[in-house]
């Protein structure tokens, strides 16, 4: 009992982190299955998100500006794809990768004038924001709502992409651009669309994480951006299950680590397991096998 | 067409620079302070007495004539990799004497800029050893970590009865892991068990640090981190429940943890230079100038608290111009041989330096506890070295 009581609260942290990297994590596999791009300014999308909340949230009730923060990041991520990667289409697949980077810093950029350089508060959300004891653990509701959240939206995602003309439309363009244009689908309504729906889980994760951890700097996106691009590769980069398992198996490891007291460590081990996983395993735990179209 | 607006903008770009033309007779001090980054919010506050004190003095008499002062800031984005670059912005735009850093590491990084520039520097809040050991360019007003550190542990160990301290501290910051070290020192020293961690950098998530302080029983959690790292340490102890007293040195003194801890069920107590009501000309004075201007009132975290920070940077000021004038040149060299004697009555109390590292000679810290209902910081005691 004293060997739960002690180790619970370890096991809750890794769980919620797990499940706010697993829904970034998404926005980064499902862009990357798409356009074989690695999206880097998916972290400072997540960064704007909570901005516009701790901004909006001054100016009017939450009940409107979570919705509207939502509405804004969503805009935010389809209009980076329209401006920075739509006109690249046809360039060099480095090329695009230079623009996201480029977007990424001027997304910093921009956070940091707004914000003068300061870290902002993060509006505290009613119910999740609230402490609850689990068994001897004291901890907010949202560690608890976090994943169970993520499990239910990832279910959710499935569901479309496999059930619906949309998720098979995007199954399609995964496959080959040039057939599905043939086939009479609207390639960039397609990348759009995925756009969207990854900015819109940015948004959620950044509401869950931003209330276990209430302080907004312009490279707060930066770090969990970073471990959520491992997930997705542990995962294997392409599916959406893989970057969530390794979301979570990541988040769950880190905390342990901290926990037996390597804390020195927590962010090393996570990197150290990117570069085994490129060695080791190069397509993930379930990444799609390496078949070179000719 | 595009060509042409990329020309365009280039060229505006070009004249921006080279608008600011000084006047005759000005005498330029540079203010060496982060503004963005981890220490943004201290830095601003630090700026800000420097500001106040030029406004309250605009002119100083050097040598017989009469020269406006000119404050020339540069950014050093809280970073010891940026600080060198903003220390030589500061050189070539030649300045007399350098006010700041808030934030060790960024001082220790700019020191051997100066040093070799030969332009003295006054350290304001900078509190770890390093910053002034072995560079005759850097001075300091402010006490130093070893004797700050101790003074916390005699703290803990007086009114707590503490027995076992938590020590967090930030890797690879360098005021971070002094202070933590002698910490750690002076309460071993008096019979305490120490359990140390560290966080990196980026770190947001601190529910494991406050679960081990929690498991391992320590009586308090000493984090000297940066006022960011603090925002979140405090809302993780108390959305955790911990119990324990959180301790922090003078970076902690900042109304960015009075708002962090407003309202929660926690106990933070601070060690720093100046209480607020120690000098009431200078505190209702300063209070009026922040009020009157916005941005002033947002750089000092949207309300008129203020910071003791703030009132080292208003005496720092005061110092450099009583160093200019005791060396009757606007020569960074002449500065700086006249630094060492020089002596000032500030609102913090008597600045003099040593004469081993130019360091100020203070033997005295103020301990603070924040109210979390009225979100100001009370008076709790002076705390010497036992």
């Amino acid at each position: 009992m004293d060997f739960i009581s002690k180790n619970l609260p370890y096991l809750l942290a890794g769980i919620s982190v797990g499940g706010q990297y697993a829904l970034i994590a998404i926005g980064y596999t499902m862009v990357y299955g798409i356009l074989r791009l690695i999206n880097f300014a998916h972290g400072d999308i997540f960064t704007v998100a909570a901005l516009v909340l701790v901004y909006s949230s001054t100016i009017m009730p939450l009940y409107l500006s979570i919705p509207l923060t939502l509405v804004a990041t969503v805009v935010l991520g389809l209009v980076v794809e329209r401006v920075a990667y739509k006109p690249l289409r046809n360039a060099p697949r480095m090329s695009v990768m230079i623009s996201a980077i480029g977007v990424s810093y001027l997304l910093q950029n921009l956070a940091l004038y707004i914000t003068g350089g300061l870290a902002q508060t993060y509006p505290a959300i009613p119910i999740i924001s609230n402490t609850i004891k689990i068994g001897p653990a004291t901890t907010k509701i949202v560690t608890v709502v976090t994943p169970v959240l993520t499990i239910v939206l990832v279910f959710a995602l499935m569901q479309l992409i496999n059930h619906t003309k949309i998720g098979m439309a995007m199954r399609s363009v995964a496959n080959d651009f040039e057939t599905s244009r043939l086939m009479g689908i609207k390639v960039d309504n397609i990348i759009s669309m995925t756009f969207v729906i990854g900015s819109f889980l940015a948004a959620v994760g950044s509401l869950l994480y931003f209330t276990n951890y209430a302080s907004v700097v312009p490279t707060s996106g930066a770090m969990p951006g970073l471990k959520a691009f491992v997930a997705a590769v542990f995962g294997g980069i392409g599916s959406i299950p893989g970057a969530v398992i390794g979301a979570f198996i990541i988040g769950i490891c880190e905390n342990i680590i901290k926990g037996l007291g390597w804390t020195t460590f927590s962010d090393a081990f996570t990197f150290a397991l990117l570069i085994v996983i490129l060695i080791v395993k190069p397509t993930g735990l379930f990444g799609e096998k390496a078949t070179d179209k000719v | 067409m595009k060509k042409m607006v990329a020309l365009a903008v280039c060229a505006a770009m070009c004249f921006a620079g080279t608008m600011s033309v000084s006047a005759a007779e000005t005498v330029k001090i540079g203010v060496f302070e982060p503004a963005s980054g981890d220490n943004g919010a201290g830095g601003k506050q630090e700026t800000l007495g420097i500001q106040y004190a030029n406004s309250v003095a605009p002119t100083v008499e050097i040598g017989g004539t009469e020269y406006n002062v000119e404050l020339v800031v540069v950014d050093n984005e809280s970073s010891a990799e940026k600080a060198p670059t903003a220390a030589s912005q500061l050189v070539s735009e030649g300045v007399s004497v350098v006010l700041g850093t808030y934030g060790s590491g960024a001082a220790i990084a700019a020191a051997p800029t100066f040093e070799q520039a030969g332009v003295p520097a006054i350290g304001v809040t900078c509190t770890n050893p390093q910053v002034t050991e072995g560079n005759d360019h850097y001075f300091r007003i402010c006490f130093l970590d070893p004797f700050q550190g101790t003074v916390l542990a005699n703290f803990a160990a007086d009114n707590f009865e503490a027995k076992k301290a938590y020590v967090l501290t930030k890797l690879g910051d360098d005021y971070s892991a002094g202070l933590g070290f002698y910490f750690s020192e002076a309460f071993q020293g008096l019979g305490g068990e120490v359990i140390q961690d560290t966080f990196p950098e980026g770190n947001a998530d601190f529910t494991s640090y406050i679960t081990t302080a929690i498991n391992e029983g320590a009586d308090v959690i000493f984090a000297p981190t940066s006022t960011e790292a603090a925002q979140l340490i405090i809302d993780t102890a108390a959305s955790q429940g911990a119990e324990m007293p959180l301790l922090a040195g003078d970076t902690w003194d900042s109304n960015v943890i009075l708002s962090a801890a407003e309202g929660k069920n926690i106990q933070v107590y601070v060690t720093t230079f100046y209480q607020e009501g120690g000098n009431e000309e200078f505190d209702s004075g300063i209070k009026e100038w922040i009020n009157a201007d916005s941005t002033n009132l947002a750089n000092n975290g949207g309300n008129d608290t203020v910071a003791a920070v703030t009132a080292m940077g208003y005496d720092a000021y005061f110092t450099a111009l009583e160093a200019l004038k005791n060396a009757g040149s606007t020569d960074p060299a002449a500065v700086t041989e006249a630094l060492p004697s020089t002596t000032c009555t500030g609102v913090t109390g008597a600045i003099a330096f040593d004469d081993v590292n130019g360091d100020a000679i203070r033997d005295t810290a103020y301990v603070k506890v924040a109210n979390t209902e009225t979100a100001q910081w009370d008076f709790v005691a002076e705390q010497g070295v036992n």
